[in-house]
C-alpha cells in the first residue's frame, strides 16, 4: 500500500517536473544560409537561382488546400510539373487555425507546411510566424492587400453569394427570398461564423443586405433566426457531396465556391446580392521555419505570376493583382468576364470591425438559430 | 534495495503511462488556472458563462437519456441473450457484434445513421415515398435529439457486455430455493433478483453515463456547425478560426471532463464491488 | 413467454442491422445515374488518400498490439511472481484511461508530442504509444483473467529450474498457455485502434477514420463504404476470437 503511494508520488512528481519545462529545445536542421532569410529572388542571384534552389529541396508541404477550392487542384499540379517539385498537400479539410497548429506542432520537422493560405483573423493575429518575402510582382498589388514587408500577401478572393440549384428552388433575386415557404429546409450556410471565416463572411453579408454594415452584424444574426424559426435553414455545412446529392439546394458561399459547382450541377445558378457585395481575401504567407524555404519562395512566385494568377481565376476566384494584369492584357479576358456580376460597391470588414463583430456572434449566434 | 530491484523491470510500463496519460492529464489540470503564464480563475470562471453552461447541461442530457434508455433497452436484451444456449452461433454473433458496436468507434456509426436517415438516407427516403413523411427534414439528425438516438446505438451493446456478467450471476439454484421455500415468481424477483441486480445495473448506468460523456467521434463525425455539447465546444475553442485564443477555455473545459467522469466512475466503482461478492 | 422472446429478437435485430443494410444500400448507389455501382468500394483501392489512410491504420493497429503485449505481458507476470505489493498501482494505471477521456488525453498531449516528433519523426505511426495507453483497460482486462487462470507460479519456477531465462519463459512458456487472452487482448485492441478518431484528428494525423470523415464531405458512398468495411472487419475479427476461445466458466 505504502508503496503504491511511492509510485504514484514519484508519478507526480514527474509529471509536475515535465508539465513545468514542456517546449524542448530544438536544434534548427542545418540552415540553407541565404533561402532562409532571403526577402527577394535578387538574394538567390535571379529567378534562374531561385529555380535551382528549389528543384535542390525537391519537395513542397502544403496545407489545407481542398482541389476543388479556387482551382487548388490544378495550381498544384501545374507547379509540380513544371518545376519538378514534389507537393505534399496535407489536410485539406483544416481551418487555418488548424494550419497554425500544425505549423507549431512541426515545428523542425520535415513535414512542417511551408506556406499558409489564411483567412484574415488566424492571418494578422500570427504574422510572427512569418517570413517577410517580395515576388517579382509586389510593387504592382495596392498597399491594402499587403504587408510593407510582405509578410502577407493577399493572392485572391471573392464575394459572398448565394448559390442555388435552379431546378429545385425558384429563382432568387435577393436575400430576403430565401423567407419563402418554397426554402423549408434548404439553406445552407457554409459553416458556423464562430467557427469558420467564410461562414463568418456569410452572415456579414447577409448583414449588410439587411441593411447592416461591417460594423453591425445585429440584422444578419437577426435574419439567421428568422430563417431558422421558419424552419428554412439547414444547420449543415454543405459540401460537393451534399450539393451533388441535392441535399443542400441553396449554399451561401464565397463566389468562387459556387461558380465550382456551376460545373458539376447543370442548372447552377450564382448571385451576389444587389449593394452586399462583401469581399474577403485570403492571405498567403510563408512559414518563417519553412523546412523547404526556397521551394517555399517559389510557389509564392508562382501564385503571384501571370500563370498562377490565371488559375486562380479559372477557378472562379478574382486574383489580387486582377487590375494591373488587366491594364498590361494578360489576363485570361473570358474567364474574367464570366464572373458573376457585382452589383454595388464592395465592402471589406476591417479587423477591428472583424473582432467587434466576433465578439456579438459568440454572444448571440447560438441562441438565434436555437 | 530489494524493492527497489522487484519495482525496476516494471518502469517501462510505469513510464509509457506516466509520459502519455498522466502528464498530459497533469498539463490540463494545471493549464486550466494558468493565464499568459500567471495563476488565474479567469478560465474556471469561463466555464461558468452562458455558452459552456448550455454545452454542460446540454451534454448531461445527452449523456443521461442515453444512458437510461441504452440501460433499459440493454439490460432486456442482455436477458434474451442469455435463455439462448450458451454455446450457440447466435450468441458468439450477437455478442461479437455488440463488442464491435460498444467499442469500434463513433465515425462508422455516424455514417451508419447518415445512411439511414441522413438527409439522403434510406429510411428517409422510403418514409417519403411510401408515406409521404419527412423525418430527417431540418436536419434533425445532427441536433442533440438526432445524438441521443445514434448514441443509444452503441449504448446498448455496452450494457449487454457490461450487464451480462451480472445477469449470468443469478443462480438457478437461488430460483429454486426460494420457489422450494414458497416464493411466488414475482416474490423471487422482488427479494432476491432485483435486490441483488439493482447495484450492478445502476454501476452500468453510471458507466453508460461517462462514456456518453466522453465520447467526441460521433458527434465530431456528424455535427458539422454549432458546439451543443462539451467536447464539440472544445473541438471548437481548439481549431476555430474566427474566435481566436481560446486554447485556454479548451482546458478549462477538459478539466470540467475529467471532474464529471471522475465522480461519475467513483460512484461507479462502489457499486461494483459491492456487487462483486455475489458474482463469484 | 417464447412468442415475446422471438418478438423482442426481431425489434432488437431490426434496429441494429437496419443501418447496417442501409450503409450497404448507400454505398453502392450511383448518385448521377440512379443505378448501382460498386465504383465506391472500388475508391477503397483506387483513391491514394484513402488508401494511404487505411495502410496507415492498419500498420498502426499492428504496432499497437505489439507495444501493448511487450509492454503488458512482462509486466503483469513480473507483478505477479515478483512484486506482487505492486498489483493495485498496475490495475489503477491500467483502468485510469477509462476515467480519463481521450478528448482530454489530446488536449493535454501538444507538450509531450512536441517532444516525440521532435525525438521519433512525424509520421502516424508515433499514435502508437498513446493507442497503447487507450487499450490498456481492455487489454489488462483479457490478460489478468487469462493469468488468473492458469497457475502462473509453478510454471514458472518449473521453467526456471530447468534453467529457462526470463525471456524463454515468458515467451515459449507462459505466453503459450494465455493464448485466448493474449488474442483477445489483441483483437480488442485492433477494434479499438482501427475506430479511433479523437486523438488522431485533434493531431492532424490522416488515419482512416479521420479519411472517412474528410471523403464524406466530397464522396458519401465512399465514405460509407469505408465505414461499413471497417464494421465487418471488427465484426469478423472479433467472431472468429469467439470461436476460437474457450468459453470462461462463470
Amino acid at each position: 500500500m505504502k508503496n503504491s503511494l511511492l509510485g504514484l508520488a514519484a508519478t507526480a512528481l514527474l509529471t509536475a517536473g515535465l508539465v513545468a519545462c514542456a517546449p524542448p529545445t530544438k536544434d534548427e536542421p542545418a540552415a540553407e544560409g541565404n533561402a532562409r532569410t532571403a526577402t527577394s529572388a535578387a538574394d538567390f542571384g535571379g529567378m534562374d537561382g531561385l529555380i535551382e534552389a528549389a528543384k535542390a529541396e525537391g519537395e513542397l508541404n502544403v496545407i489545407a488546400l481542398p482541389d476543388d477550392w479556387a482551382n487548388y487542384g490544378q495550381i498544384i499540379k501545374t507547379f509540380g510539373d513544371k518545376y519538378g517539385i514534389k507537393v505534399n498537400s496535407a489536410q485539406p479539410g483544416a481551418s487555418s487555425q488548424e494550419e497554425i497548429n500544425a505549423a507549431v506542432q512541426q515545428k523542425g520537422r520535415s513535414t512542417a507546411p511551408d506556406v499558409f493560405d489564411l483567412g484574415q483573423s488566424v492571418a494578422l493575429a500570427n504574422t510572427d510566424m512569418f517570413a517577410p518575402y517580395k515576388v517579382e510582382h509586389f510593387d504592382e498589388i495596392s498597399e491594402a492587400f499587403k504587408d510593407p514587408d510582405g509578410k502577407w500577401v493577399n493572392d485572391y478572393g471573392g464575394y459572398m453569394s448565394i448559390g442555388y440549384d435552379s431546378a429545385k428552388v425558384p429563382t432568387i433575386a435577393g436575400v430576403d427570398d430565401l423567407l419563402k415557404p418554397e426554402f423549408a429546409g434548404k439553406v445552407a450556410l457554409n459553416g458556423d461564423p464562430t467557427q469558420a471565416g467564410a461562414a463568418f463572411s456569410g452572415v456579414m453579408m447577409v448583414s449588410v443586405a439587411q441593411g447592416g454594415s461591417p460594423d453591425d452584424i445585429a440584422p444578419g444574426v437577426e435574419f439567421f433566426r428568422k430563417l431558422s424559426e421558419a424552419g428554412n435553414f439547414l444547420p449543415v455545412d454543405p459540401t460537393p457531396a451534399t450539393i451533388a446529392s441535392g441535399q443542400t439546394p441553396v449554399v451561401i458561399d464565397w463566389d468562387y465556391l459556387n461558380v465550382e459547382q456551376s460545373k458539376k450541377v447543370p442548372g447552377w445558378k450564382v448571385i451576389i446580392p444587389h449593394n452586399a457585395a462583401v469581399a474577403g481575401y485570403y492571405f498567403q504567407a510563408i512559414n518563417a521555419d519553412a523546412p523547404h524555404p526556397a521551394a517555399a519562395r517559389l510557389w509564392q512566385e508562382f501564385l503571384y505570376s501571370d500563370e498562377g494568377q490565371n488559375l486562380y481565376l479559372r477557378g472562379g476566384a478574382r486574383p489580387v493583382r486582377a487590375d494591373s494584369m488587366v491594364t498590361r492584357g494578360s489576363i485570361d479576358r473570358v474567364v474574367y468576364g464570366g464572373l458573376p456580376p457585382v452589383d454595388g460597391a464592395a465592402t471589406f470588414v476591417t479587423v477591428a470591425q472583424n473582432e467587434a463583430a466576433t465578439k456579438y456572434l459568440e454572444a448571440n449566434w447560438a441562441k438565434a438559430i436555437g | 534495495m530489494r524493492r527497489l530491484r522487484q519495482a525496476l523491470p516494471l518502469l517501462p510500463f510505469v513510464a509509457v503511462v506516466s509520459i502519455f496519460l498522466l502528464i498530459p492529464t497533469g498539463t490540463v489540470i494545471v493549464n486550466a488556472f494558468v493565464v499568459d503564464g500567471r495563476f488565474s480563475l479567469d478560465l474556471i470562471a469561463a466555464l461558468f458563462t452562458e455558452a459552456p453552461l448550455a454545452a454542460l447541461l446540454r451534454s448531461v442530457v445527452l449523456s443521461a437519456s442515453s444512458a437510461l434508455i441504452g440501460a433499459a433497452l440493454g439490460a432486456v436484451l442482455a436477458w434474451l441473450i442469455l435463455s439462448s444456449a450458451p454455446t450457440s452461433l447466435l450468441r458468439r454473433a450477437v455478442l461479437s457484434l455488440a463488442s464491435v458496436l460498444a467499442q469500434f468507434g463513433g465515425v462508422a456509426l455516424a455514417f451508419a445513421f447518415l445512411a439511414t436517415i441522413g438527409l439522403n438516407g434510406v429510411l428517409t427516403l422510403w418514409l417519403q415515398q411510401l408515406l409521404g413523411i419527412e423525418v430527417a427534414s431540418g436536419g434533425w439528425l445532427y441536433s442533440v435529439g438526432g445524438l441521443v438516438l445514434v448514441y443509444t446505438y452503441f449504448q446498448i451493446p455496452l450494457m449487454v457486455i457490461v450487464f451480462l456478467p451480472a445477469l449470468e450471476g443469478l443462480r438457478s439454484q437461488w430460483r429454486e430455493a426460494a420457489v422450494s421455500l414458497g416464493a411466488s415468481t414475482w416474490q423471487y424477483w422482488r427479494e432476491v433478483a432485483l435486490p441483488l441486480l439493482t447495484p450492478a445495473f445502476l454501476g452500468s448506468l453510471l458507466l453508460l453515463f461517462a462514456n456518453a460523456f466522453a465520447a467526441y467521434a460521433t458527434a465530431a463525425a456528424l455535427v458539422s456547425q454549432g458546439s451543443p455539447i462539451v467536447p464539440l465546444l472544445i473541438r471548437s475553442a481548439l481549431t476555430s478560426e474566427v474566435v481566436l485564443g481560446r486554447a485556454g477555455l479548451a482546458y478549462a473545459l477538459a478539466l470540467e471532463m475529467i471532474v464529471v467522469v471522475a465522480v461519475v466512475m467513483v460512484a461507479y466503482n462502489l457499486l461494483v464491488r459491492r456487487t462483486a461478492r455475489w458474482l463469484r | 413467454m417464447k412468442p415475446l422472446r422471438i418478438l423482442l429478437w426481431l425489434l432488437f435485430a431490426a434496429f441494429f442491422l437496419f443501418p447496417l443494410y442501409a450503409m450497404a444500400d448507400f454505398a453502392t448507389r450511383d448518385l448521377h445515374a440512379g443505378g448501382r455501382t460498386i465504383s465506391a468500394w472500388v475508391n477503397l483501392f483506387a483513391d491514394d488518400a484513402l488508401f494511404a489512410a487505411i495502410v496507415a491504420s492498419l500498420l498502426l493497429a499492428v504496432l499497437t498490439v505489439a507495444a501493448m503485449l511487450a509492454l503488458l505481458v512482462p509486466t503483469m507476470i513480473w507483478v505477479r511472481l515478483r512484486a506482487p505489493w505492486a498489483n493495485r498501482l498496475v490495475e489503477f494505471l491500467c483502468l485510469l484511461p477509462l476515467t480519463i477521456p481521450a478528448l482530454v488525453v489530446v488536449v493535454g498531449l501538444r507538450n509531450v508530442y512536441l517532444w516525440v516528433t521532435y525525438l521519433l519523426g512525424e509520421s502516424a505511426l508515433t499514435l502508437t504509444f498513446v493507442y497503447v495507453v487507450l487499450v490498456l483497460p481492455f487489454a489488462y482486462r483479457a490478460l489478468d483473467a487469462a493469468l488468473s487462470a492458469i497457475d502462473l507460479q509453478t510454471l514458472a519456477e518449473a521453467a526456471r529450474s530447468l534453467g529457462a531465462g526470463w525471456t524463454a519463459t515468458i515467451v515459449a512458456v507462459i505466453v503459450p498457455n494465455i493464448r485466448a487472452g493474449v488474442m483477445s487482448a489483441a483483437f480488442i485492441s485492433i477494434a479499438v485502434v482501427l475506430g479511433e478518431y479523437t486523438v488522431a484528428s485533434l493531431s492532424g494525423f490522416q488515419t482512416l477514420p479521420v479519411q472517412i470523415v474528410e471523403i464524406g464531405k466530397s464522396d458519401g458512398p465512399t465514405s460509407v463504404a469505408a465505414s461499413l468495411a471497417t464494421l465487418i472487419f471488427g465484426f469478423v475479427l472479433l467472431f472468429v476470437l469467439s470461436l476460437v476461445t474457450r468459453r470462461r466458466r462463470p
